[in-house]
């Protein structure tokens, strides 16, 4: 099973991190403010410390967790991959999609991304994939549509 | 109430006219409605002398509503289509095209079966059984719309009269009640009520306010058991040309029809205190949708038994005919790697799968093993896991997802290349065997 695999658009990242960087910034003030004027310089410091500390810890995470994020168009079924600490990998045959729905959050349309999601009979099946740009997902939902409905076998 | 159309009586064929249901459903809807509520407010006015005025108050609403949804509710047949209009405040127009009807199932409750009425629950395909329901007709009248209604959905004549069926199983009460007699529920449960009885004879003063909610927890948890196991109670298996026929029931009986085809996945259950016996259960899993509504929740938590316990030849037999060629029973061979022992100690040993042209059957489990097994047809889809801990033996599972709502199956803890190979093989399987069954 080694198909050719695209990835979320880099796009994802630079969302991801903007999201992280701007949390750090706001946590950052106010914890670092009222340390300093109120306790002393020394705790201001190891409370930064600890802020920073936190969200290099989180950039990582979610910059592995990017990573990971996979997906590939195989003749007969889709594969989706993702995971860092459990690793999993989904595989939809195209002729059991029942619908395909594309959605954007407030930040992914900052940076004009999109989440495709397909959905079986079965409650189960997680195939999502994130942080693809807008044309992509477009393309990737007609195309889905389209192979649907070429394949598609009863319940 | 009194417009003229007429009220159905006892054996009219299907009405082509709009035509009410029986003149007592008002009452067993109440009945059934208000009993629990009544009970309620009946023992305490019981326990205070007095006439229960509420709980004949509560009944008395639930009747004049029951009254009112009768008289506005009305069905007939008409242009290939069957209607059902109902709804005072917010009106329901049901249309059922009668080639969707994928089964009808025949329910009658203790009530209605005093009365002599029957409800009938149209199947259609990924509703349930919950959206068109004809509660309640005349008990001939129920079992003669039912045959036409699968006739016209046949695309045969109404007048066709149901296909004969051929009786292949039946499970004997005795057999039932001792299935769960000995299972460790009862046993366990049985055990814990001794207990409580002896520390309550020996420490009468303190230790009545410890063992009272033991006591009523048992107690609930016994009426859980004897609804389940009345519901299966007498089941009688018959087949059909169009499927299997179930029907079961001590206090609401039930009638139902599960189509070739229609099955998603088969759950064969071997419980090692069973084991002795040689028995077995059976479950079956169809389409339905999620969040179906309550009633249809209920029905089906208790109408999934196939078989409810069973001998293993008598298990083999219904397998086989539900699904030709599928077995329950796997080789020891196909178990997981000596190295999973540190991810699952105790499970181990029933860790089982089998793969070929058409079938997946997976077992799992340690206490309560079961093996479900999934037409590779049916597959909706594949997923592959892989946790940290997994990763460091070189483990990974597979499982299956059918369009059923209960069983999933799961290959867990295989050879990681081994897992990788059966999901890469599933994928090639399943296509084939999807293109098999729809040319």
């Amino acid at each position: 099973m080694d198909p050719q695999w695209c990835s979320p658009s880099p796009a994802m990242w630079r969302a991801r991190r903007a999201v992280i960087g701007l949390l750090s910034v706001v946590v950052l003030l106010a914890v670092g403010l009222p340390l300093g004027f109120g306790a002393g310089a020394v705790p201001a410091v190891i409370g930064v410390a600890i802020v920073l500390t936190l969200s290099a810890g989180a950039l990582l995470l979610v910059w592995r967790r990017y990573r990971t994020w996979g997906y590939a168009e195989r003749e007969e079924d889709l594969l989706v991959r993702r995971g860092v600490m459990i690793k999993r990998l989904t595989v939809v045959p195209y002729g059991r999609m029942q619908f395909v729905d594309v959605t954007a959050g407030p930040v992914d349309r900052i940076f004009g991304l999109s989440t495709v999601q397909l959905h079986t009979a079965a409650a189960a099946t997680d195939a999502k994939i994130p942080g693809l740009d807008a044309a992509e997902a477009g393309r990737l939902r007609d195309y889905l549509a389209a192979l649907g409905e070429a394949k598609a076998s009863g319940l | 109430m009194n417009d003229g159309i007429p009220v159905t009586s006892g054996g009219a064929p299907l009405p082509d006219e709009w035509a009410r249901l029986h003149p007592m459903s008002p009452v067993i809807r109440a009945g059934r409605a208000a009993a629990g509520v009544a009970t309620i407010f009946g023992i305490r006015s019981a326990a205070e002398h007095q006439t229960p005025w509420d709980a004949i108050a509560v009944f008395a609403i639930a009747v004049v509503a029951g009254i009112v949804y009768w008289s506005v509710t009305r069905w007939r047949v008409d242009g290939g289509e069957l209607q059902i209009d109902t709804g005072l405040v917010r009106r329901q127009q049901v249309r059922v095209p009668l080639t969707r009807i994928q089964g009808i199932d025949l329910v009658r409750p203790l009530l209605a079966r005093a009365v002599g009425v029957s409800e009938l629950r149209l199947v259609l395909a990924g509703h349930g059984t919950g959206s068109a329901r004809l509660a309640y007709l005349h008990e001939d009248q129920a079992v003669a719309v039912r045959a036409q209604l699968l006739a016209l959905a046949h695309g045969l004549d109404h007048a066709t009269p149901e296909p004969a069926e051929r009786p292949i199983l039946s499970v004997a009460s005795s057999t039932l009640v001792a299935s769960y007699l000995i299972s460790p529920r009862l046993v366990l449960g049985s055990l814990l009520v001794t207990g409580s009885v002896i520390v309550m004879v020996l420490y009468p003063k303190q230790l009545v306010p410890t063992v009272g909610p033991v006591l009523a927890i048992f107690a609930i948890f016994l009426l859980g058991v004897a609804r389940q196991a009345a519901a299966e109670w007498d089941m009688q298996i018959a087949e059909a040309p169009d499927g299997l026929r179930l029907r079961s029931g001590l206090l609401q009986t039930r009638a139902e029809t599960v189509p070739h085809g229609r099955v998603q996945a088969i759950r064969w259950v071997e419980p090692l205190w069973w084991r002795p016996f040689g028995w077995v259960r059976l479950e079956f899993d169809v389409a339905r949708r999620r969040n179906a509504d309550p009633t249809e929740e209920q029905s089906a938590m208790t109408s999934k038994a196939l078989l409810p316990v069973g001998s293993r030849a008598e298990a083999r037999y219904l397998l086989g005919h539900v699904m030709p060629g599928a077995t329950g029973e796997l080789p020891p061979a196909a178990g997981v790697p000596a190295r999973a022992v540190w991810r699952v100690p105790l499970k181990r040993r029933f860790a089982r799968v089998y793969v070929d042209e058409s079938y997946i059957a997976c077992c799992h489990g340690r206490v309560r093993p079961d093996t479900v097994i999934v037409p590779l047809h049916k597959i909706q889809s594949m997923r592959w896991s892989q946790g940290p801990w997994s990763r460091r033996l070189r483990l990974g599972s597979v499982l299956v997802d059918t369009a059923g709502q209960r069983f999933t199956g799961s290959a867990r803890f295989r050879d990681e290349t081994e897992a990788r190979e059966l999901l890469a093989r599933l994928a090639d399987l399943a296509h084939a065997a999807r293109s098999r069954t729809t040319c």
